[in-house]
């Protein structure tokens, strides 16, 4: 694996800290995925199936 | 003197089975029409991500650690095992957001609902035991942490996760028995009720779609 995504994951994580709040880079793309995936799950339409 | 045949266990079941979920309900054809909405499918996202992790998971079982740590196809089995967990939980609590939000137990829904939050908790189990029996120094540290945890919780005699023979048992045996068995009672309750319908439906919503 070459480029930045094997820089990104071959490297112990990066944090983000706010208080006592803390949260890995890593986990916090994987809530704002699922998070955009709720939404455009309620947001896009369904195509038609069977009329 | 033979006892008659209405009084049978196997009659009752049958009779009981027959009543509560017929076949045109556990495979149906046709759906409501609000079902015709992407937050209905991450539910059988989630299964099918279950599908894959139990697949890979067999193939991984058979052919051991020497092979998943060593080779280039063992090391591409071994994270398609990882990513379809990751996957499994990122469409599993989707699945959670939706349905909480539309309040889904609604309706006599109430055991379709627990069965699904302690599926949730056994997977969360089970992910646990497949960390730790990587065999890798990765599973080696995350044990060593979690024995601090647990024993000062004072389980730790019982549930001993530096104990590789007893998490592998766990986590290939009898948590994925669990969470097949609830999976399993979770789906037949959705098919017997129903897919829960929005808090707004009106009747006309209610119809299947044809």
């Amino acid at each position: 694996m070459t480029g930045w995504l094997a820089s990104f994951l071959n490297h112990p994580a990066t944090y983000l800290k706010w208080g006592w709040f803390q949260i890995s880079i890593s986990n916090l793309i994987v809530i704002l995925i699922m998070l955009a995936l709720f939404a455009a799950a309620i947001l896009i339409k369904f195509p038609k199936g069977r009329e | 003197m033979s006892t008659p045949t209405h009084e049978m266990w196997t009659a009752r079941l049958r009779s009981s089975w027959q009543r509560n979920l017929p076949i045109e309900k556990l495979l149906p054809d046709d759906q409501p029409a609000y079902v015709a909405s992407w937050i209905y499918v991450f539910g059988v996202a989630t299964i099918a991500a279950l599908g894959v992790i139990i697949a890979s998971g067999i193939v991984l079982a058979f052919q051991g650690p020497a092979w998943y740590h060593t080779s280039d196809i063992g090391n591409f089995t071994n994270s398609i095992h990882f990513w379809s967990v990751q996957m499994f939980f990122a469409f599993m609590v989707i699945h959670l957001w939706g349905k909480f939000w539309m309040a889904a137990w609604r309706g006599n829904r109430v055991r379709t609902w627990i069965t699904g939050a302690v599926a949730f908790v056994v997977s969360i189990a089970t992910a646990f035991t497949g960390y730790l029996v990587q065999t890798n120094f990765d599973s080696q540290w995350i044990s060593f942490e979690a024995k601090d945890g647990f024993n000062s919780v004072g389980v730790g005699a019982w549930f001993t996760v530096t104990n590789l023979g007893q998490m592998l048992l766990l986590h290939v045996a009898f948590l994925p028995l669990i969470l097949g068995v609830l999976t399993l009672v979770h789906v037949l309750m959705v098919r017997r009720r129903g897919v829960v319908p929005p808090i707004d439906a009106v009747p006309a919503n209610l119809e299947v779609r044809k």
